[in-house]
């Protein structure tokens, strides 16, 4: 007992009884806890499971935390559905380059089949949205009239009136609706990435979804015609005052300037 | 019989031209104004042209317009879109609204004339920005045209809100947004903001009546005003004969230039089509205010990019930049975060109004000037000038805050403070900068007349020294940089009288006095150079 009550002071002692109490605990967990997850084990979902978690160690985890819980530098992702992954990584987003106001859009460095492993890795760690099927977000059938209400009233406040983007507080900003893939268009209103309310079935049926998606079809600058010529960026009014002073009156002030200097002079004699 | 026979048949032979003539001029008495005026004289100057394209802009803004009111319904009836623009299939809407899409869409030349009458007013009112800083800077504002420089500041004032009623027809949600903005500013309006809120709008904003309202305000009244005010502008212009820069055989008693018949008429006859032709290429390119894509109003509805058309963008830029301060005292709110900025707003633009007169106090200037000054030679007024410009430019980033953000990959937050700094300090910076430039110019000129100009020839003198050729000016050079009159400050008089008693001086006064030395004491010009000097130097014996 002397022994004990010498050591009992140590300056390891209490260390060694943290990891004493943390084995005993993980131990017992690991023998008694259910295993609800452990059936079915060779399936084509839980092999991309497995595959995606190994592709989350590598990419994701320095950030995300080994299990998707999340530390100082990234969210916890348990809950967020396999739309967000699908989103996030599907645009480039993801991995994160560098810290800053906002992650931008940039190259995808996963290709679409190891997004839907990581997508099933991350949706196995608790339920959220999934990623939708091509009927949810197909534009065609849509009703892009109702389309283009339904995103004057939710989204052009900071998305402009054809989806052009717009700044947002301290270097944020809402990026280009131009050009984005409407699958991604509905996973973003599905889930509402970094600044971006979320847009849940409850509040904005699918079919809505559809109508907008259509919209932004019809007044995506890149594949429709601008019945007014050169559309300056779709950006209003403040494009248009730099064309009228910079070429209208830039062009006139040099034709005054041509017509001065082109003045009868009397004959020299 | 024979006499009354042939005198019958010869003057049945004269020409058209003259019997019409002989018809007219004793009823209209064309001859006498006539022959005073079509030979008036023109000076010949790109910057003389600038008024010209204010006006040629206003005749195609009346001739447009004309052509857009055969079609525009200016009414907030509701309909629902069945037009051939797809993306609105349906959508519900103000007939005005509708009309535009129409005019755009299914009017033969539409979109093509009301995208000539939009850019034509964006020139229009640039054109005028540019033509009274012109006037500014030369300072033609001098006596005796202190009241034209009214009437053409009146114009610029009215063509911005001629300009703010025609955008805000359509009753698209961009310009619905404008009139929100302009509600708001009159409902900051303290005691009776709501009043006038509901005068305006005709019952709670939007209401139906705003359009109609502003539709008669846009297409008569104030185009009925700034035509008026454009020909008093025009005649004044045609009695006071127009200034002159400073040149040889050009004095305060003369105007050197063309007739304006023919060749005056031929080339401002010529300029209008071509100003014709720039906006109408621009209009054929270049799309501007495509309303179709902002979908009708709401007033629950507003999108990002919200902005006016540029010659209200200062304003825009006012109410960005303030703080949302209110003060909220006995049930009722004061909100100074819009009804500061609603002050500054007629500051700024009267601040370069009473410009004229304020210098002519300082100055105690009373003369009447028809030789326009150098804008060096003025240096503190240049300053004031550029101060002016400075500001109005700084308040036009706070107005499109958002794109500078976006576009240049700034933080919009920075930027707003940067303008409120701004707001203060660049005018300031900008009044010294430019002060300091034009003092440098002014040695410049001195140095000129009695040097010579730089030729960039170097020559090595016998002994080994180089030295770099200076060529004289000719004698119609030396005129330009030596023409202008130097006035002296004002002099308050002594300090003390006769007795040595201290004067008592009327503190106004000395404040005149003060400023008067800021403009023509020794730091505000370089004295130019005398006869003397010039003589001593070019006699050969001073030269180094």
């Amino acid at each position: 007992m002397k022994k004990l009550s010498a050591r009992r002071r140590h300056p390891l002692a209490a260390l060694v009884v943290l990891l004493l109490a943390l084995a005993v605990t993980g131990g017992l967990y690991a023998a008694l806890a259910p295993a609800p997850k452990a059936q079915a084990d060779d399936s084509a979902q839980s092999l991309a499971i497995e595959q995606g978690k190994k592709l989350y160690s590598v990419g994701c985890a320095s950030c995300h935390g080994t299990s998707g819980q999340g530390s100082s530098d990234g969210p916890s992702l348990v809950g967020v559905g396999s739309a967000a992954v699908d989103f996030q990584v599907g645009t480039g987003r993801m991995p994160a380059q560098q810290p800053g106001a906002q992650i931008p859009k940039k190259k995808v460095i996963y290709d679409q089949a190891e997004i839907d492993q990581l997508a099933a890795y991350i949706a196995s760690l608790g339920p959220g949205p999934a990623v939708p099927t091509k009927d949810q977000y197909s534009p065609t059938g849509a009703d892009a009239g109702k389309g283009g209400e339904l995103f004057r009233t939710n989204c052009a406040q900071c998305h402009n009136f054809v989806g052009k983007g717009g700044a947002l507080t301290n270097g944020k900003y809402a990026p280009t609706l131009q050009g984005v893939a409407p699958k991604h268009i509905y996973e973003a209103m599905l889930t509402g990435p970094q600044s971006m309310p979320s847009f849940p079935d409850s509040t904005m049926p699918q079919d809505t979804k559809a109508d907008i998606i259509a919209y932004l079809k019809e007044v995506d600058s890149s594949t429709s015609k601008n019945p007014g010529g050169l559309s300056l960026g779709s950006i209003g009014p403040v494009s248009e005052g730099l064309v009228a002073w910079v070429f209208g009156l830039g062009l006139l002030l040099g034709i005054a300037t041509w017509i001065a200097a082109r003045t009868t002079k009397a004959k020299k004699s | 019989m024979s006499t009354t026979t042939e005198g019958s048949t010869r003057r049945g032979k004269k020409p058209v031209g003259q019997r019409a003539a002989e018809w007219t001029d004793p009823r209209l008495g064309l001859y006498k104004l006539a022959k005073s005026n079509l030979r008036k004289i023109f000076p010949d100057h790109w910057s003389f042209m600038l008024g010209e394209i204010c006006l040629y802009s206003f005749i195609i803004l009346i001739l447009t317009g004309v052509y857009l009111t055969l079609f525009f319904h200016p009414s907030m009836n509701e309909v629902v879109y069945h037009g051939p623009y797809a993306p609105l299939q349906g959508v519900r809407m103000s007939e005005a609204y509708a009309s535009t899409l129409h005019i755009s869409f299914e009017v033969r030349g539409g979109l093509l004339i009301r995208q000539i009458h939009h850019w034509a007013a964006l020139i229009f009112i640039a054109a005028m920005l540019v033509h009274m800083m012109r006037v500014f800077f030369t300072g033609g504002f001098r006596k005796p045209r202190e009241i034209n420089w009214l009437f053409g500041w009146t114009l610029l004032f009215l063509g911005m809100f001629t300009g703010f009623t025609g955008y805000s027809l359509p009753d698209d949600l961009l310009s619905g947004t404008g009139i929100r903005f302009a509600d708001g500013a009159v409902l900051a309006t303290p005691v009776v903001g709501s009043y006038l809120s509901f005068f305006l709008f005709g019952g709670e904003f939007p209401g139906h009546d705003i359009v109609a309202r502003f539709y008669s305000i846009h297409i008569l009244l104030l185009p009925g005003l700034m035509a008026g005010l454009l020909t008093a502008h025009l005649i004044l212009v045609f009695y006071h004969k127009h200034t002159q820069f400073p040149g040889a055989g050009k004095t305060e008693k003369n105007v050197v230039g063309m007739p304006l018949l023919p060749i005056y008429a031929a080339k401002a006859g010529g300029f209008f089509f071509l100003v014709f032709g720039v906006i109408a290429a621009i209009a054929a390119t270049v799309s501007i205010n495509p309303i179709w894509t902002m979908g009708p109003y709401r007033p629950d509805q507003v999108s990002t990019g919200a902005q006016p058309d540029w010659y209200m963008g200062f304003s825009e830029g006012l109410i960005r930049v303030m703080p949302g301060w209110e003060i909220n005292a006995w049930g009722h709110t004061l909100v100074l975060g819009v009804f500061i900025p609603l002050m500054i707003f007629p500051v700024v633009l009267a601040a370069i109004a009473v410009y004229p007169f304020i210098e002519a106090w300082v100055t105690g200037d009373k003369g009447e000037h028809h030789i326009l000054d150098r804008p060096r030679n003025r240096p503190v007024r240049t300053g004031l000038g550029m101060a002016w410009l400075s500001l109005y430019f700084v308040l036009l980033i706070g107005g499109g805050n958002d794109l500078w953000a976006t576009h240049f990959h700034l933080s919009l937050n920075w930027i707003t403070w940067f303008v409120r700094i701004g707001f203060f300090v660049v005018p300031v910076l900008t009044f010294l900068v430019t002060k300091r430039i034009c003092l440098g110019l002014q040695r410049r000129d001195r140095d000129k007349v009695l040097h010579g100009r730089e030729t960039g020839i170097i020559k090595r003198l016998p002994h080994g020294e180089y030295i770099e050729v200076h060529e004289p000016l000719s004698q119609e050079q030396r005129h330009v940089l030596t023409a202008h009159v130097q006035p002296e400050p004002i002099d308050p008089g002594p300090e003390v009288d006769e007795n040595g008693v201290e004067r008592k001086i009327n503190p106004v006064s000395k404040v005149r006095a003060k400023l008067s030395r800021g403009f023509y004491g020794e730091n505000g010009q370089i004295a130019k150079p005398t006869v003397e000097e010039y003589e001593e130097i070019t006699s050969g014996h001073g030269h180094h």
